[in-house]
This record gives structure tokens, C-alpha cells and sequence, in this order.
């Protein structure tokens, strides 16, 4: 089944190309360390999913770009078809000229309703090309004012007009040290309005993304390029192929529709956040070999103390004691800084994948007790490596993970709305203090529930 | 007084490597003939076109309600209908820049009419105001007047302001011509990368004292609008400068400092040279007005970077910078950035910073100051007051317009000293 990509914004189509790029140079790789026939049906799944054919052989990604101004569409356009490995479709992308001036007001309120009909066209007629739709990626910043604010507006038409099929929306969640100044407000709106109208939101944090280039990469200059693809390989890393029931060269159909019945159990809890393991760079690479027992044992970790990246885990945390009652929210099994899932799902990708234990991740202490352990934790799997790695492993978590950060933007957001700062830059267009009110109101309720987990 | 819009090329053609024919989208207004004629018939004259232009021979006589009650209501339509003409090549209309100075009686006077009505004509079009503030030693005596008198204009139907003073200007001069002449070693300044010239040639500068200074204003604005140009890793486009940059309506001044000022031809120094930039950006010394920032209360600031920068130079160099500057409780990260892959013409990478900060009300007091000076003894007002429609009340509208935004940075800057609380947030019945 196949996944339409509606790319916004200039963050939106800059990362959209690296993870098209990514999903292709992986499904690419010569061998993959695993048999031909195997290599074969990898390549052939991951090319449905997000790729159709053209004429001259080309695969063309199933992708919508959509931006207020035109110089990123179209340095995005050149470059994929410069690549001459894959491009974007000729007519699949719409832009304007001026621009949406960082403001969500104006993205939603008047580039949205002014634009609905075309941006919908284009979407649907990406539609039509795949014999099957799954669902839709989303991929926005939540900074800005085209990713955001058009962004919330299409992913509400898409709810309508598609509401038999998935929407997930990857928001990159910005800096804490401005990008924006306005970029708290911009995030609050967003976030309140997808949460009414997406069906998941898998985010995706620059400060995180930043320190693996730092520390893991070991790249000294960063770029938004560096950041964008260490994005996308993490996102590939769990949308790429991976085995259906039938094991070996049968993948499964739907990763979409799967993570979404596995990860979204309540609609109030619908922000999942990714890790992957090992990230470095290709020099370190070479010097390095895995065990299945040491890498899971550090996603777990990672997991538990909710750990960006493999260095500078915190080991001390624990899950709290199973088998003591518990004392409510204010018991102290609870060890500090504890990580409580909803519900996990790993991804496992290469050499002897049968052979991974994953006991640790079934541990009933990681979780709340709605879920019996047996349905709150996921496994995919699959021999084919990725990317350059001979084992890999991904994790999907709905967990405490974005309490903190989103208790934080909605506080700095907060402060800001008190002493009205800004606020004339939004109702001009229409978004009024009432609208900033239900956002917040929404919010607060969001990070009540996860926090009382 | 000229005044553009988006300088980007009409469609030109390209012949013999040459643009020829690429019009500015400007409309030149002046109330005498002598500067405008003089840029007819320079090396520029094919940039403007000649229809776009709006001259009289008298002058306003440094008088700020000759611009603007006479010539305003005389060259109104006049000013309308070359609008419109350069509004109707344009496919998107997103800015007016208005250039003037404050002083005198055409820039200042006729400038601000002509804001008034860009307000009402096209409302939607942001108008971005580059204003030459008086300095201390003005040789017009009526600056005050016309000064006050215009900055209520600005205070209601500008988006934004740019302030600048002669002074400022003149002391980036200065630094520059020790640099030059110093002879010291390695330090054999790239003649195309200095900021007060286009021409290339150092000494050239010394005949025309104005344009190598003016030279600087114009790469300001060739740097604010870079990023909306050319292509970048983070683009910013003008209306984003409004939008981060303008907590309040009232509050829309913002002061602008440019570095480097020249690039050293010696290419062996290293790239600390890069987070050097950055602390220059902050030195009063490549401020385009006087003002001490540092020591004032930040509301928001940007970062406008060409060249080879990236997300983490960026990022090292707010978080070296920010311990030694305030900002205002409610915008702690009050940081807009951008970043364009092209740098200006002879350097690697360059940065203009624009703050909205608390530092301008000095300048304004001191304005107000010699204002009062004059109005207190009624000297000149008469030619003032014989204008139909300038009353005695205008001029009271004026300073009060302007007490009013100076009592508004007052209340921020008394929040410096406070500590920084959290507001309560909403609390959620569970």
C-alpha cells in the first residue's frame, strides 16, 4: 500500500527530499547483506510505497510539494532531477510568491481557504496513482508559517476528504534557542489544531537531531543538510520494508496502518517520538561491529531515561520495581526521570535479526496497565540491512518522551501571550485571542495526561 | 528623496554579458531638480526610468509642512499614478522601501505624506522606512521640527524603521580610512569588499564624502533583502522581519549594525574570523546609529547571514553572546535567523543584525529635547504656522506622539531590573 507525501514549507520540502533520497539510495545498496531474491522484494515494496513509475523508467516520488515562495520548490525539484536517479513529478508541485511571513494566522487563515482547491487537486491526483492508499505523510515545521499554518489547514482537509485513510504528520519540532521569535506561538497553534485532526504525530526535535551530528557524526560544520538527512535515515529506518507474518520475502503491507493500531491506542495520547541506534559516521563505521544483547540493551535504555542518542545515557534510571504495590502518582518506585510508555515498537534491521532478545522491552514495568505487555510492544524485522549498517535498530515510542519539551513551548508560549506580545500580527488575519486560549486549553490538557501516566 | 520597492530586475535581457535592460522599481521624488538630475545622468541612468520621477524646481525650503501639506497635496495624483504604474509590473507586491532623511522639509515632509497614502492605496503592502535622523550637529535649524513633526508619521503608518544617523556613518568612515592607511602588515584591505564603496577604488572615496557614506545604507539594505534574493538553508523574507521583529504596533524601530566592514586580502586568517563577525555585529562601532544596545533592554533581535555560514555557527555564536545581553521577560529567545549561501560581493560571509531595543529612546528624548529648545523661544514657527493646515496643534500632537512611544520603552526598561516570573499557567480539572 502506498504513502502520499504532502511536503510544506521550506523545512517541509528540504527534508522531503532527503528522506525520498534516503528511501531510495537504501532500497539501492548493492547487496544488503542478504540474498538477491530477498534484495528484490525489499527494493520492489519500498518502490510501491513511495515511488511510481514513469515511462523512461524513473521512479517518481509519491510526493505533493507544496510552498509560499517559490525558491526552495524549486531548487528541491532541480535537485532531485539532476540526481537522475529519481525526481518529483513534473506538475506535482504548487507555490506562490509571497511568502506566509512566519505567521500561522496567515498560512491557515488566508493562504489555506485561498489555495484549498489546488493543493487538494494535486493531492488527490497523486492519489489516483497508487492502487492502494494507505495514508499520507505530513512533513511540516512548526516554527514557520507555511509549514504550520497551511500545514494544520490541509491536514484538516485531508481528514475530511480522506477520512478512510491514515495521516501522520512529521513535525520538526525547532530549536529551543529561536529560529522564530514567534516560533512558540506558531507551535502552540499547530499543535492544538493537529490534534484534532491528524492521527498521529511522529516528532522529530532539531536540538536532538543537532547534538547526533555533534556527537555521534563528528561533523564540525553543521548544516541544515546534515540535520535533514540523519532525519531521514531515522525515518527510513522505520518505513522501510519489514517483514509481514509470512517472514522472508513477504513484507508487510501496511507499516502505517500497523504502527497506528499499534502505537495509538487513545486519541489523547498521539505524540510518538523515534529513536534509532547506531548513528555515526562512515569512518567510525568501519571500526565497529554489534551485538543485537548490546545494542537493544542500550535502546532500552535510552528508552527508559528517555535518552536522545547512544552517548551520555543515563543509567542510573530504573523502571519502577514490579511486584510492589504501587502508591499512586507520588510513589517512589517510580525512579527518577522514568520514561513511562503507552506503547513501543522496534525495528529491527540485518545480520542474525531472528537471533535479537527482546525481553527487555516486554517488561511490564516500562508501561501503563491499560495495554496487556503482550499488545503494548512491537517487533518488525527484517535480514535486509540498511542503509550502511550491518545491524540496526529503530524505536517508535508512545511514551513521556515529549512531555518535557511540549510543557516547555507551551509555558515559553504561555509568558508570551500574557504580556500580548505579537498578538496584533494574528488577529489581523484573523486568529484571535480566544483561538490562542482553546489552543492552550487543549495543550495543558495534553501534557496533563501524559504526565499522569 | 528616492524611494523603491523591490530593486529586482523587469525581465531584462541579457546581451554581450551585459543586463541592459533591468529598471529599478523605484519612483524618484525630489522638490528640486539637482540631485535627481545628477543621478540621470550618471553612470546609473539607464537603471532608472526617466517617466518615474516627480521634481519641482523650488525645494521645500527645510520646511516639513511645505513637503508635505503644499507638494503633498499638489503632487498627490501625480504620486498615485507612477504608484500604481510600478505596482502593476510587479506579479507580487509585498513591500514598499521608503528613503528619506528626517531633517529637511522634502524627505521628511513629502516622505510621509506620500506613507499615508501607501497606507491607504495598498494596504496590504508593508512599508519599510530607511530614515537619516538628524545628528547633533545639523546644520538645519529646523531638524527638530521637521524631525518630531515626521517621526509621528512613522510612530502610525509605518511597519518598520530603520534609523540612521550621519554620525554613525561617518565614524564606519573613519575606522575604515585607518584600516587603509595604516600600512600595517597583512592588513592590505580587498579593494570590491568595502562596505562605503561599489566602485572598487579606495581613493575615489574622498571626493564625494556622502556617497561613500550613503554606500553603507545601501548595503544594508542589500543585506536585508539577500535572503529574499537568493537562495539559503533558512530563508527570511521582509515580511518576517515585521512579523518577529514588532511585538507592538508602536515599537518598530529597529537599530541596524553591518559587519565586516572590508575584507583583509591576506587569506591566511583563520576562521575565527567567523565568530569575530559576530561579536563585531554586537560593537557599537558597526552600528548605523548611535546607541548602546548592550546596556539596553532587548524586545528582539535578527541575524541575517550571507555566505558560508551554517546552523551551528549560528547556534555557538547566540549562545557565546547571549549571557551579555538582556532581553525583555517575555522573549528570552527573542532570536530570528536566517541563513543565504550567497555572501556579498568580496567576502566570505557577512551579517546584519537589526534589534528592536529599548536603546533608541535616547536618541528620541534628545530629539525631543532640542525640539523644545526651539519651540519653547517660537523661533521659526512662523514659517511653519503660515502653511494652511499647520496649526500650533499639530506640533502638540507631534511631541505627544512622541512622549507616548518614549513612555512605552520607559515601562519596558523598568521591567530590566525585575526578576524574570513565570506566569501561572491554565490548571486542567484531571
Amino acid at each position: 500500500m502506498s504513502i502520499v507525501t504532502v511536503q510544506l514549507g521550506q523545512c517541509g520540502n528540504q527534508i522531503g527530499f532527503e528522506v525520498f533520497d534516503a528511501l531510495y539510495t537504501d532500497s539501492h545498496c548493492p547487496q544488503g547483506l542478504c540474498s538477491k531474491r530477498e534484495n528484490e522484494a525489499y527494493q520492489a515494496s519500498c518502490k510501491e510505497r513511495f515511488f511510481s513509475e514513469e515511462e523512461n523508467g524513473v521512479p517518481v516520488a509519491r510526493a505533493v510539494l507544496v510552498d509560499m515562495e517559490p525558491k526552495v520548490t524549486n531548487q528541491t525539484l532541480s535537485k532531485a532531477a539532476q540526481s537522475g536517479r529519481w525526481k518529483y513529478g513534473q506538475h506535482s508541485c504548487f507555490c506562490q510568491k509571497q511568502g506566509s511571513g512566519n505567521n500561522w494566522a496567515y498560512g491557515y487563515s488566508v493562504h489555506g481557504p485561498r489555495h484549498e482547491e489546488s493543493i487538494m487537486n494535486l493531492i488527490q491526483k497523486e492519489v489516483e496513482k497508487c492502487d492502494s492508499l494507505s495514508g499520507f505523510f505530513i512533513i511540516m515545521s512548526m516554527a514557520g508559517g507555511t509549514g504550520s499554518g497551511l500545514g494544520a489547514f490541509v491536514t484538516q482537509n485531508l481528514q475530511d476528504q480522506y477520512s478512510n485513510s491514515l495521516k501522520m504528520n512529521q513535525i520538526i519540532w525547532p530549536y529551543g534557542t529561536g529560529e522564530v521569535i514567534v516560533q512558540n506561538y506558531n507551535s502552540i497553534l499547530t499543535l492544538s489544531h493537529l490534534y484534532r485532526s491528524s492521527d498521529a504525530l511522529l516528532v522529530h526535535e532539531n536540538d536532538a537531531l543537532h547534538k547526533i551530528c555533534a556527537k555521534l557524526m563528528n561533523i564540525k560544520q553543521i548544516s541544515f543538510s546534515d540535520i535533514n538527512q540523519v532525519l531521514a535515515h531515522q525515518l527510513g529506518s522505520v518505513f522501510q520494508p519489514t517483514y509481514s507474518v509470512e517472514g522472508s520475502c513477504h513484507y508487510r503491507r501496511n507499516p502505517l496502518g500497523d504502527l497506528m493500531e499499534n502505537l495509538v491506542p487513545h486519541p489523547e495520547f498521539k505524540m510518538l517520538g523515534i529513536r534509532n541506534i547506531p548513528q555515526m559516521s562512515e569512518n567510525s563505521l568501519a571500526y565497529s561491529t554489534f551485538t543485537w544483547a548490546g545494542l537493544l540493551k542500550h535502546l532500552r535504555q535510552m528508552l527508559i531515561s528517555n535518552s536522545k542518542m547512544e552517548e551520555g545515557i543515563d543509567w542510573q534510571v530504573r523502571p519502577p520495581l514490579s511486584g510492589l504495590p504501587t502508591l499512586g502518582k507520588a510513589s517512589l518506585n517510580r525512579g527518577l526521570h522514568f520514561n513511562m510508555s503507552i506503547a513501543n515498537l522496534v525495528i529491527l534491521r540485518g545480520k542474525d535479526v531472528h537471533s535479537a532478545d527482546l525481553g527487555g522491552f516486554k517488561d511490564s514495568a516500562l508501561y501503563t496497565s491499560w495495554l496487556e505487555p503482550i499488545n503494548a510492544f512491537n517487533v518488525w524485522k527484517t535480514q535486509r540491512a540498511f542503509s550502511k549498517y550491518e545491524k540496526s535498530a529503530a524505536l517508535v515510542s508512545n511514551s513521556q518522551f515529549l512531555l518535557k519539551p511540549l510543557d516547555t513551548i507551551v509555558g515559553k508560549a504561555w509568558n508570551m501571550f500574557a504580556s500580548k506580545a505579537y498578538i496584533h500580527q494574528y488577529t489581523k488575519f484573523g486568529i484571535e485571542e480566544e483561538d490562542f486560549l482553546d489552543s492552550f486549553t487543549l495543550l495543558e490538557q495534553v501534557v496533563a495526561s501524559y504526565c499522569n501516566l | 528623496m528616492p524611494r523603491s520597492t523591490r530593486v529586482v530586475g523587469d525581465g531584462g535581457s541579457i546581451s554581450k554579458g551585459k543586463i541592459c535592460s533591468l529598471k529599478a522599481r523605484a519612483v524618484l521624488i525630489d522638490m528640486e531638480e539637482g540631485v535627481v538630475n545628477e543621478i540621470l545622468q550618471g553612470p546609473l541612468r539607464d537603471v532608472f526610468d526617466s517617466k518615474q520621477l516627480i521634481t519641482d524646481i523650488s525645494g521645500s525650503g527645510n520646511n516639513w509642512a511645505v513637503g508635505h501639506k503644499v507638494f503633498g497635496s499638489l503632487y498627490q495624483e501625480q504620486i498615485l499614478e507612477k504608484l500604481r504604474k510600478s505596482a502593476e509590473h510587479c506579479d507580487c507586491l509585498q513591500c514598499f522601501f521608503i528613503i528619506h532623511s528626517m531633517g529637511g522639509g522634502t524627505g521628511s515632509g513629502l516622505g510621509t505624506f506620500l506613507l499615508k497614502l501607501l497606507e491607504d492605496e495598498f494596504p496590504e503592502v508593508y512599508r519599510f522606512v530607511t530614515s537619516v535622523y538628524p545628528s547633533g550637529e545639523d546644520d538645519v535649524i529646523t531638524s527638530p521640527y521637521n524631525s518630531i513633526l515626521a517621526m509621528k508619521e512613522l510612530n502610525e503608518h509605518a511597519d518598520c524603521v530603520l534609523p540612521i544617523d550621519n554620525q554613525s556613518l561617518f565614524d564606519i568612515i573613519s575606522k575604515i580610512d585607518l584600516m587603509v592607511n595604516s600600512g600595517k602588515l597583512g592588513t592590505t584591505i580587498k579593494p570590491k569588499s568595502l562596505v562605503t564603496s561599489s566602485a572598487g577604488a579606495v581613493k575615489k572615496r574622498h571626493q564625494k564624502p556622502f556617497d561613500a557614506m550613503n554606500n553603507i545604507v545601501a548595503n544594508l539594505l542589500l543585506n536585508l533583502t539577500s535572503s529574499a534574493r537568493f537562495e539559503g538553508s533558512l530563508n527570511m523574507d521582509l515580511n518576517e522581519i515585521s512579523m518577529n521583529l514588532v511585538p507592538f504596533p508602536q515599537l518598530h524601530y529597529l537599530v541596524s549594525s553591518l559587519t565586516p566592514l572590508y575584507t583583509l586580502a591576506d587569506v591566511n586568517i583563520p576562521t575565527r574570523r567567523l565568530d569575530q563577525m559576530f561579536s563585531d555585529a554586537f560593537s557599537k562601532d558597526h552600528q548605523l546609529i548611535r546607541a548602546d544596545p548592550k546596556h539596553s533592554l532587548y524586545l528582539a533581535c535578527a541575524l541575517m547571514l550571507r555566505g558560508n555560514v551554517q546552523v551551528s555557527d549560528l547556534r555557538r555564536n547566540i549562545e557565546r553572546l547571549k549571557p551579555s545581553l538582556q532581553f525583555v521577560s517575555w522573549n528570552q529567545e527573542g532570536w530570528k535567523t536566517s541563513l543565504c549561501s550567497v555572501p556579498p560581493v568580496g567576502h566570505s560571509h557577512s551579517l546584519l543584525a537589526l534589534a528592536n531595543n529599548t536603546c533608541v529612546k535616547p536618541t528620541f528624548m534628545e530629539l525631543k529635547e532640542r525640539f523644545m529648545r526651539l519651540y519653547k523661544k517660537k523661533a521659526h514657527l512662523h514659517h511653519y504656522l503660515q502653511i494652511e493646515g499647520m496649526e500650533e496643534s499639530s506640533f502638540m500632537e507631534a511631541v505627544s506622539s512622541l512622549s507616548g512611544l518614549i513612555e512605552e520603552y520607559n515601562q519596558l526598561d523598568a521591567t530590566k531590573s525585575m526578576p524574570v516570573e513565570d506566569f501561572p499557567r491554565l490548571s486542567i480539572a484531571v
